[in-house]
């Protein structure tokens, strides 16, 4: 049993369907990259594991239980399933400290001086401990998507997705947000990102699977999937994305 | 000085002069002429009467004491309502559809109908039931009538508000594991206070004047103290005074409130 399974996942918005039967193991620290297009349906796919968005048929499968059962309520597994977003969405009106500290005072309610200092080694360990008590506009982008991922990490998730995490960042503060990626991986946490940094998807991936149309055309390890991709459509978007 | 700041230097000084030479030219056509008409000696007499405003000025300063109460206890109390109101009419839980009904109607209706007329028909209307003191006092009616009416407004202004806070950050605060209410209560709600803050202090400005209405239905208050002595010296000064006391107070608030929108506007940008 895999940590995370997909089993025919289905999302249409109106009569456009986004994601068309995806299946997708994710094994336990294992880290897979979604790459396609715009509009392949990689973020919808991460925003429907987390349940933002609601699927219309198929399983979500967390250690071998279904969390997008109709019905269910969706807060169980956002505690164990962490986001980030490409716009980072940090809280404007807190300091970074109380960005990360928000959800585990609420969820869990823990008290503040309960978790500063478990989140303050966070953002230790994430070379932000001078800029806790900063507001995210007093911070460079770099800086504010590391805080959005100290942010989903101090609910101690099982999982963590990130949606596009770079897109938003100027090319030389790209660089600090994948390190703390790079780290996590070390740190055996399993990971889902949907990216277009295909060089770091080559080096740091477990498994890449290509999206196109709301569907997994192809998956496997980095070398196979870059070195030598089966399907044509893969082929054609690797040739343009790789230029 | 660059020739960049030269130009810029008598272009400045070149406006300033235009703009001083055209204000001297309507002050003295105030001055010169105004006081040639026919009528100015009567009107002077009757509303710009120094010794008159001398002797009612303090009086009124008095009554419009009572203004600054009403406002004062009306003020947080719609804050308040509006809030609720404007949750209620949001609000998703199908147990909750009533609230929804009610408060849309609410707004509907008080938003719908004048203020004046919202004063008189509680002002009059609830007192004529009959209650006990201190139940028929019109203060209190008259407070109720000027809540329901601004909260209706106010309520609409905080539902904008929250309409502008993105969704995003709703997706994130939900991707933490936090509920709606938590999500509303911590994420969407400060934000959304804070966007509408401008907004709002228009409407305490708006509020502050419509205090007077209740002058229709008996306390004294600035209006009244100035119609009394309108009628005792046959004179029409005391509302000039009134006028001038408002001023005071509304001029500043409107300064700031416009000072506040600037700075957000800025801050966004």
């Amino acid at each position: 049993m895999a940590k995370l399974e997909l089993r025919n996942v289905v999302k249409r918005f109106g009569d456009v369907v986004v994601c068309n039967g995806i299946n997708l193991d994710v094994e336990e620290g294992q880290m897979v990259c979604l790459i396609g297009a715009s509009g392949a349906g990689k973020s919808t796919l991460l925003r429907c594991i987390n349940l933002l968005e609601p699927t219309e048929d198929g399983g979500i499968f967390l250690d071998g239980t279904d969390i997008a059962v109709p019905g269910l309520d969706p807060q169980a597994a956002r505690k164990k399933i962490g986001m980030v977003f490409q716009n980072f969405n940090l809280f404007p009106h807190m300091t970074a400290l109380e960005n990360a500290m928000l959800a585990p005072r609420r969820v869990y309610k823990k008290s503040r001086s309960e978790l500063e200092t478990d989140v303050a080694s966070l953002f230790t360990r994430f070379g932000l401990a001078d800029r806790m008590q900063n507001y995210p506009d007093q911070l460079s982008g770099g800086q504010q998507q590391r805080v959005a991922i100290i942010r989903a990490l101090a609910m101690r998730p099982d999982v963590m997705l990130f949606d596009e995490i770079t897109s938003a960042l100027d090319p030389q503060l790209v660089g600090e947000v994948l390190d703390v990626l790079l780290q996590l991986k070390q740190q055996g946490m399993t990971m889902v990102l949907a990216t277009h940094e295909m060089q770091f998807a080559r080096q740091a991936a477990d498994k890449i699977c290509f999206l196109k149309d709301g569907q997994i055309i192809e998956e496997g390890p980095p070398e196979q999937l870059f070195n030598a991709p089966k399907h044509v459509a893969t082929k054609e978007f690797l040739s343009r994305a790789l230029k | 000085m660059t020739r960049r700041e030269l130009f810029e230097h008598r272009q400045k000084r070149r406006s300033i002069m235009i703009a001083a030479t055209s204000t001297i030219l309507v002050l003295v056509a105030v001055i010169v002429f105004v006081p040639m008409t026919p009528g100015w000696e009567k009107v002077q007499k009757s509303f710009f009467n120094g010794a008159v405003l001398a002797k009612t000025f303090p009086r009124l300063i008095e009554a419009f004491k009572l203004n600054i109460m009403i406002f004062l206890w009306s003020a947080p109390l719609i804050a308040i309502l509006g809030l609720l109101v404007a949750l209620a009419r949001d609000a998703k839980s199908p147990a909750l559809f009533p609230l929804r009904i009610l408060s849309t109607a609410f707004t509907d209706v008080f938003r719908g109908v004048p203020v004046i007329l919202t004063v008189y028909l509680i002002g009059f209307g609830i007192p004529g039931l009959g209650l006990p003191r201190p139940w028929n006092s019109p203060y209190i009616w008259g407070s109720l009538a000027l809540i329901l009416t601004y909260s209706a407004y106010v309520a609409e202004i905080f539902r904008a508000g929250i309409d502008s806070v993105h969704p995003s950050q709703r997706s994130a605060a939900l991707s933490l594991g936090l509920s709606e209410r938590q999500v509303m209560r911590d994420v969407v709600l400060p934000q959304a206070v804070r966007n509408v803050v401008p907004s709002q202090m228009n409407m305490l400005i708006a509020l502050q004047k419509d205090v007077s209405l209740l002058s229709f239905i008996g306390p004294v208050e600035i209006f009244r103290q100035a119609g009394v002595f309108k009628s005792l010296l046959a004179n029409f000064t005391p509302y000039v005074g009134a006028a001038i006391i408002f001023l005071v107070v509304t001029i500043p608030a409107t300064r700031y409130a416009d000072y506040l929108l600037a700075r957000q506007s800025r801050e966004r940008s």
